[in-house]
């Protein structure tokens, strides 16, 4: 479904990714773990066309994402939930949400949709008129990911869903993703709770210093000692 | 003797409202502009000079009726928005704030040069005397109620816009998170033409409401230009409802010092008060607390 080839990425001079070859297959949940500044939040927004890439290649279902002009890739069934969530404070959660609708294929099923989102997070509903920025953490976060499925998405990105959110509304996030999963959804998530989302991911990739330094079944990734000893501390 | 002089402060505080209500109508258009695309149309009221002699030509030239022509000039000067961000603004978007402020600056004066070039020095009016309503013993022009209904008519068509549409949420978002518009499907360059128009379809609707009550000339800007930029730094840049709030502000203030005094004792107790509150409030009259 999504292909990067020998992706290079940056910001001016400073470049984050170097050569990340990745692939997200229809169904699939894969997650890309590695420490901060390794380059997960650059690898999201070179997919979702935030930031061009200097060097490679990325296809969504066969179309080329660099020739897509940025407003248009969400069309193609990518939807992006950004780090640190970036709801827009100062709208109601209904308004965050009809943004998440705005592409003329979504707005024709806003009600639909709505229905949908509002099902999977009742607590939504009963915010809808509430500025986003008055909740909390972890309802921000829903409404985020809820203001990315308004787009009936094929793939959806996960930019750290877990950061800055108490233990017990982390673990309610990553049952939300398996809940999503089981729809039918591809899911690409990035995190830096690797405990967690290897128990919730098919696949997964390490991302160091820009680079893939491995990548294998959740289970291999588990029973991987370096990735044991640097990121689940045993 | 009290009677009488409480009749004409009721005037004068009916007449500030009324005044109030166009004013906020500018703010407005400008306020959007600044909250949307992050520059400041310093030749904002040059539009409206523009939209003036518009309706000028249309209604003494060509002979249309003025209620046919005013569609055709707010069209016009939403057109003249359009293209000022296109030929202007856009290629700046980058650029520090003071080259963006000193390029609407030189905008300003090629439209004052233009006017002067093309429709000359001389004042002109559209000839429509419109009568005077007396109520109360209050001498209240028709001009001045048109202009005010008309206002508030297109700030709330505006408000429903921005709460109704598609097109007016994403206005709303896009100064609160520009980066991630793209997100959500939004083309940014689409939006920020969009609200050019908008803010220049206001302006155009200023026009046919002050030519009722103002001489044109290339330098009728200056009447109520340099007050719009007060009222939309004193309710705080951005801010709609501090801009609306400001607004009625000054037109009391310009109002009723005129009644006191002559009107342009009451220009100078506004840009006095305008002065004092920028030592109280500088963050304008409904500063968001950060």
């Amino acid at each position: 479904m999504l292909e990067l080839k020998s992706v290079d990425a940056g910001y001016g001079t400073f470049q984050a990714l170097f050569g990340v070859s990745l692939d997200v297959k229809a169904g699939e949940a894969v997650g890309v773990i590695g420490p901060n500044g390794a380059g997960k939040t650059t690898l999201m927004r070179v997919i979702s066309g935030l930031i061009r890439p200097t060097a490679g290649s990325i296809s969504m279902e066969g179309t080329d994402i660099l020739k897509t002009p940025e407003h248009r890739i969400v069309s193609l069934g990518i939807a992006h939930v950004p780090e640190n969530r970036r709801l827009f404070p100062r709208l109601t959660v209904e308004d965050n949400l009809k943004m998440g609708a705005f592409m003329p294929e979504a707005r024709a099923r806003f009600a639909e949709r709505l229905e949908f989102v509002f099902d999977l997070f009742p607590r939504m509903k009963e915010r809808r008129h509430q500025m986003a920025g008055t909740m909390s953490g972890g309802e921000q976060q829903m409404c985020a990911i809820g203001r990315a499925l308004m787009s009936d998405p094929k793939l959806l990105l996960l930019d750290e869903p877990s950061a800055g959110l108490a233990p017990v509304v982390v673990q309610q996030v990553f049952e939300l993703v398996k809940r999503i999963r089981s729809g039918g959804l591809t899911v690409l998530i990035v995190e830096q709770n690797v405990q967690q989302v290897l128990k919730v991911v098919d696949r997964a990739y390490l991302l160091e210093a820009g680079s893939i330094r491995a990548s294998g079944s959740s289970q291999e990734m588990l029973a991987n000692d370096s990735i044991r000893q640097a990121y689940l501390g045993v | 003797m009290t009677d009488i002089f409480d009749i004409y402060l009721l005037e004068a505080m009916v007449n500030g409202i009324l005044l109030g209500g166009v004013l906020a109508l500018l703010a407005l258009g400008l306020n959007l502009i600044f909250g949307v695309i992050d520059v400041t149309w310093i030749c904002y009221a040059e539009l409206v000079m523009i939209g003036m002699y518009g309706m000028y030509y249309m209604v003494q030239v060509f002979g249309l009726p003025y209620y046919v022509a005013a569609p055709f000039a707010i069209l016009l000067v939403a057109g003249l928005g359009a293209l000022l961000h296109l030929l202007v603004i856009a290629p700046l978007l980058t650029a520090p704030p003071i080259n963006q402020l000193l390029a609407t600056g030189g905008v300003l004066f090629v439209l004052q040069s233009f006017a002067t070039v093309a429709f000359g020095i001389d004042f002109r009016n559209l000839g429509i005397r419109m009568p005077v309503l007396k109520l109360f013993e209050m001498h209240l022009s028709y001009s001045r109620l048109l202009a005010f209904a008309a206002a508030l008519i297109g700030m709330l068509l505006v408000y429903f816009f921005m709460k109704r549409t598609y097109i007016g949420t994403a206005i709303r978002a896009i100064s609160q998170d520009r980066q991630i518009m793209a997100l959500m499907g939004v083309d940014t360059r689409r939006i920020y033409l969009i609200t050019s128009a908008l803010g220049g379809a206001l302006a155009g609707l200023a026009a046919c409401l002050l030519v009722l009550q103002y001489d044109i000339h290339p330098f009728v800007g200056l009447s109520f230009g340099p007050i719009t930029f007060l009222i939309v730094v004193l309710g705080g840049l951005g801010n709609f409802v501090g801009g609306f709030v400001a607004a009625f502000v000054f037109a009391e203030i310009i109002s009723l010092g005129g009644l006191f005094s002559d009107l342009e004792w009451g220009y100078v107790l506004a840009f006095a008060f305008f002065i004092v509150m920028m030592f109280i409030r500088p963050a304008g009259l409904l500063a968001r607390r950060s």
